[in-house]
């Protein structure tokens, strides 16, 4: 009987697992069917596999120089996060003084700030910057890439920081009295020791920079700067009742995430546990 | 002398970061309360006018952004209890060493790393010709309809899409929490012949307190502030019952050129963002217990 239960439990569990994926079903077998098959039954296989939407809803979509201008700005804003937020993390958590005990309160603090609140003064500011000391803020990928950093920075500085209080300090007094700066203490001793901590903030981060829509909508105009949501929702815009071309389009945008999701499951799941316990 | 120093390093170390945050986050806060209190159209030859609190008394007899203010709440509440009760009830499966549970977590994860905006559209043609189609062949067509042609089901699939979205990553929360629950305890209650409803009561639940708090927080905050699948899922429609917090703020400001009273809606969402999480994060927490 008991082993009956255990059966039934695993079946149960798959059956309800492949429900969560079956929207993926749906996409997939649709994006290879031309209108009339598709309407004649959503849920069947396709007759023949042509990618003839695919090459289509690329070119719509300018998929490639989205896939590159999404890759460019989730690459290196993650990169200056990492690198900034624990070095900042790290000197707050280590320099025990009123200032830095403000500091990092105000970091916290604004993580409750949502982002709607900000985004409308926060355009009005860039593009002051941009109009009167010639820093291009608005509509550049650089620019985009200042405000993903300034945005992200709360969150990581907080996780980055319960991790140090949890080193203990006297492996970085040892390295000082050998004589290392605090340059070298940091990146020779202390980053090495942060890299569990820093999988999680890549992580968080990656995720959160891909599938932004309404920052880089207020912000890219150009069509050439689209990043992959944006080209989406402009490409919805304009093909809504092409099901099939919408469907391929739709698909496009979802493989290069589970790509990322294969390659970095074990880091991803176990990243996401570890930044939310802390 | 060795003072100097090291304050050069504590501002080298931290001063381009916070440089940045300022820029981004701090300043366009402060000048976002100035605005509140101004009436413009966000044309920066027009004059800015101030009101004082005019756009703040305003907002009680906008019966559009009440509504909204309702729908928000409402969608918040079904969403909450939606998304923990799937997000859990699936950690406590694939954490019952079932052969299933790998391959289990692994898919209900997946659709948090897809993003709202792509999962609304998915759900989008689901509704519009897999739910129809269904309801067609079952009969079922009272259950089975396009929902998102419906006033009150448009709300439904929008619960029905956050909770798709968010199950896993919740679901992964929990996980963790229970994990980390010593297998001692287990052990030693089953030893006391306690049942298993007895130790998911009086065990896991308590002992899961900490992932309870953080998880309802997540999720609070974000079905509050919900914005990516409300606008690829139903775009506010059908005629404007379906309009979030969040969205009715963005079509005040750059859809109708209110800027000034669309920011004070904006810095009322922050307060109530701010007070709900704080009052949430202070209740689970009191009731969190050590081991």
């Amino acid at each position: 009987m008991k082993k009956f239960y255990k059966i039934l439990k695993e079946f149960l569990l798959l059956i309800a697992a492949l429900f969560f994926l079956s929207p993926v079903y749906i996409i997939i077998v649709n994006s290879f069917k031309d209108r009339q098959e598709l309407y004649e039954n959503v849920l069947a296989l396709p007759k023949e596999f042509s990618f003839q939407y695919y090459i289509e809803a690329m070119d719509k979509m300018n998929f490639m120089t989205a896939l590159g201008n999404s890759l460019y700005i989730t690459i290196l804003s993650v990169l200056i996060i990492v690198i900034l937020s624990s070095m900042t993390a790290w000197m707050l958590a280590r320099t025990d003084n009123k200032l830095s005990k403000i500091i990092f309160m105000v970091f916290i603090a604004t993580m409750l700030i949502p982002f709607q609140t900000l985004m409308m003064p926060l355009m009005q500011f860039m593009s002051t910057i941009t109009n009167s000391l010639h820093i291009p803020m608005i509509n550049t990928r650089e620019g985009l890439i200042f405000m993903h950093i300034g945005f992200s920075a709360s969150i990581s500085v907080f996780l980055y920081h319960g991790f140090v209080k949890s080193i203990p300090i006297t492996l970085e007094e040892a390295a000082t009295i050998d004589g290392a700066s605090k340059f070298g203490v940091f990146w020779r001793v202390i980053f090495p020791i942060l890299k569990p901590i820093t999988v999680t903030v890549m992580i968080l981060n990656v995720i959160n920079i891909w599938n932004d829509y309404l920052l880089p909508s207020l912000t890219l105009t150009d069509k050439g700067l689209r990043t992959i949501p944006l080209s989406t929702f402009y490409f919805f815009g304009e093909f809504t009742i092409q099901w099939n071309l919408a469907m391929a389009g739709l698909m496009l945008t979802i493989i290069p995430v589970v790509i990322f999701y294969i390659l970095a499951q074990k880091h991803i799941i176990k990243g996401i546990g570890e930044g939310a316990v802390k | 002398m060795q003072n100097k120093h090291n304050k050069g390093w504590y501002l080298l170390f931290t001063a381009p970061l916070i440089i940045i945050f300022l820029t981004v986050v701090v300043i366009p806060f402060v000048i976002g309360i100035y605005y509140s209190f101004f009436s413009w159209d966000g044309i920066a030859a027009n004059p800015k006018v101030f009101v004082g609190f005019d756009n703040f008394i305003k907002l009680f007899s906008d019966t559009r952004f009440l509504e909204s203010t309702w729908k928000t709440t409402f969608f918040t509440i079904l969403a909450v209890i939606s998304v923990n009760v799937v997000g859990l009830v699936f950690a406590l499966l694939v954490t019952s060493k079932l052969r299933t549970s790998n391959i289990a977590r692994t898919m209900v994860f997946m659709p948090y790393l897809i993003g709202g905006l792509i999962l609304g559209y998915i759900w989008q043609f689901i509704f519009l010709d897999v739910f129809t189609l269904i309801g067609e062949v079952t009969g079922f067509e009272k259950v089975f309809f396009n929902w998102l042609i419906d006033m009150d089901f448009a709300l439904y699939a929008l619960v029905f899409v956050f909770t798709w979205q968010m199950a896993g990553y919740i679901m992964i929360i929990y996980i963790a929490g229970i994990q980390s629950i010593p297998n001692e305890v287990m052990e030693a209650s089953m030893i006391d012949g306690a049942s298993w409803w007895q130790r998911l009561k009086n065990i896991t639940f308590p002992l899961l307190m900490p992932a309870f708090t953080i998880s309802l927080f997540l999720t609070l905050s974000s079905a509050f502030k919900i914005y990516d699948v409300n606008l690829s899922l139903t775009g506010g429609g059908p005629a404007n019952s379906t309009e979030m917090f969040a969205m009715n703020i963005y079509n005040e400001i750059f859809g109708y050129g209110n800027y000034g009273y669309g920011q004070a809606k904006a810095i009322i969402f922050f307060f109530i963002v701010a007070g709900i999480t704080l009052t949430q994060v202070y209740i689970t927490k009191k009731r969190e217990v050590e081991l």
